[in-house]
Parts: structure tokens; C-alpha cells; sequence
């Protein structure tokens, strides 16, 4: 539920003009909700940025998010795989 | 894992038969500078809530689409977890709320330089909403209304 949420969120904000990236938890849920730019992570639930108390892991997330919002060439919906 | 092979076969079955809402057509604003010129707030659905704040109301048919403001010099440590769902390990997001909300993470941002600056605030759902027409209706556009007049240049979105 939590993934469709912020999926509905953040199409709200690229609507009205603020470019966002959504982390996904499913890729199932990415697929049908359709969030405007979403980064796929192979986490489980209640670990979207990967480990507690490991900030390089959490900036490996974070850094790959951002790098998705540089990427000239997405177009929507943007799904892609967190390596 | 980020699959659904984490869940109970109960909670599979829900997940594959559930009228999940298709975004139609996707908007899409591209990003017009480099991100170290951008203010940057995070979105985040784990329920937390400032020590002060109200907690989410769980009792809430379809789901509690409120949300909070989180100041973004808060203690993180402080900050209280209130998510209702039972089908996921809270531990490592009360042990470490950067798990879901990293403030902490995009201030170190900020002070590298890689991003231009952190909004002076963050927003904090609940995001186990069933029924989201409220969320998308009324809740969603609130918030994106404060971080309109914010002037938010980008917002990052975490799940839970």
C-alpha cells in the first residue's frame, strides 16, 4: 500500500510541476501504479534505503535516486532496477 | 526480496487481486538544473510523526491519509514511528529512522554540495491506505500546495 501512495503523491507533484523519484518496494505495484520515475530496490518491506545505521548504503540509494532525475533520456513511467 | 515472496500467502493474494490505481496519463516534469541549485524535501509513508505531533489514527477505515510536517533540523533518533501495518519488520526504521526518512543522509547532501539545499521541511504519510480517493482527492494536493509555496525544485518519495 505504502508503494501506491507515494506512486499517487508524487504523480500529484509532477503534475503540478516538481520533478520527483519515487524508491518502489514491488515492482509489481510499480508496473500498475505507474509512478512518474520510480527506482526499483530488491529490499524487503521497511527497508527502502537498504541497511540501519549505514550511511554509505543509504547514500548508495539516495545517490541512484538522484542520478534518475539526471538521466535525460527516461521517459514516463520510468522503472529502473537498483543495482 | 522487492518481490512478493516476503508475504504470507494471505497477504499475496491480496496484493495480486487488489484494484491497484493506475496513474493515466503519467505526468512528467523534467528537471531544468543541476541539482546542486535544487531544494530538495523528502516524502516519506512510515507513519513517523515529531515527539510533539499527533500520531496517525490506525482505527481509520481505508487508511489515515493525513500527513505531518517534519522540520528538517529534527533529531531524527526522536522521531516516533507509528505505521499500522503488521506484514513488514519495524525494527530497522525504529532502530534507524534514515531507513525511511533519510534526513540525516540528504543534510550530508547538503553539505557536500551535491544538492543545492534542503527544504525547511519534509512531509510524513501513513501509507497503508486502502481506500487512497481521499489521499488523491484532498491530502496529496495540500501537500503539494505547501511545497509549491516552498519553492521545492524536487521531492524524493520513500515507501515503506
Amino acid at each position: 500500500m505504502c508503494n501506491q501512495a507515494v506512486g499517487l503523491v508524487a504523480a500529484e507533484l509532477e503534475h503540478r510541476g516538481i520533478s520527483t523519484v519515487t524508491i518502489q518496494l514491488l515492482r509489481m505495484v510499480a508496473e500498475k501504479v505507474r509512478p512518474p520515475r520510480a527506482l526499483w530496490v530488491p529490499f524487503p518491506h521497511g527497508y527502502p534505503m537498504d541497511t540501519p545505521n549505514d550511511p554509505e548504503k543509504q547514500h548508495a540509494v539516495l545517490d541512484a535516486a538522484l542520478k534518475l532525475l539526471e538521466d535525460r533520456t527516461l521517459t514516463p513511467p520510468a522503472i529502473v532496477d537498483y543495482r | 526480496m522487492g518481490d512478493l515472496s516476503e508475504f504470507s500467502f494471505k497477504y499475496r493474494l491480496f496484493l495480486k487481486t487488489y484494484p491497484w490505481r493506475r496513474i493515466d496519463p503519467v505526468p512528467w516534469t523534467p528537471l531544468e538544473k543541476p541539482l546542486r541549485q535544487c531544494n530538495v524535501a523528502l516524502v516519506c509513508s512510515a507513519g513517523f510523526v515529531a515527539p510533539e505531533q499527533k500520531p496517525f489514527d490506525d482505527s481509520i477505515r481505508g487508511g489515515d491519509t493525513s500527513f505531518r510536517d517534519i522540520p528538517s533540523d529534527v533529531d531524527v533518533p526522536t522521531l516516533v514511528e507509528s505505521h499500522r501495518s503488521k506484514i513488514f519488520n519495524h525494527t530497522g526504521m525504529r532502530e534507524d529512522p534514515n531507513l525511511a526518512f533519510p534526513i540525516d543522509r540528504l543534510r550530508e547532501l547538503q553539505g557536500s554540495g551535491r544538492i543545492g539545499q534542503m527544504n525547511h521541511r519534509h512531509l510524513s504519510f501513513m501509507g497503508s491506505i486502502t481506500a487512497p480517493g481521499r489521499l488523491r482527492k484532498r491530502t496529496a494536493p495540500e501537500a503539494v500546495q505547501r511545497l509549491l509555496d516552498d519553492k521545492v525544485d524536487i521531492v524524493i518519495l520513500v515507501p515503506v
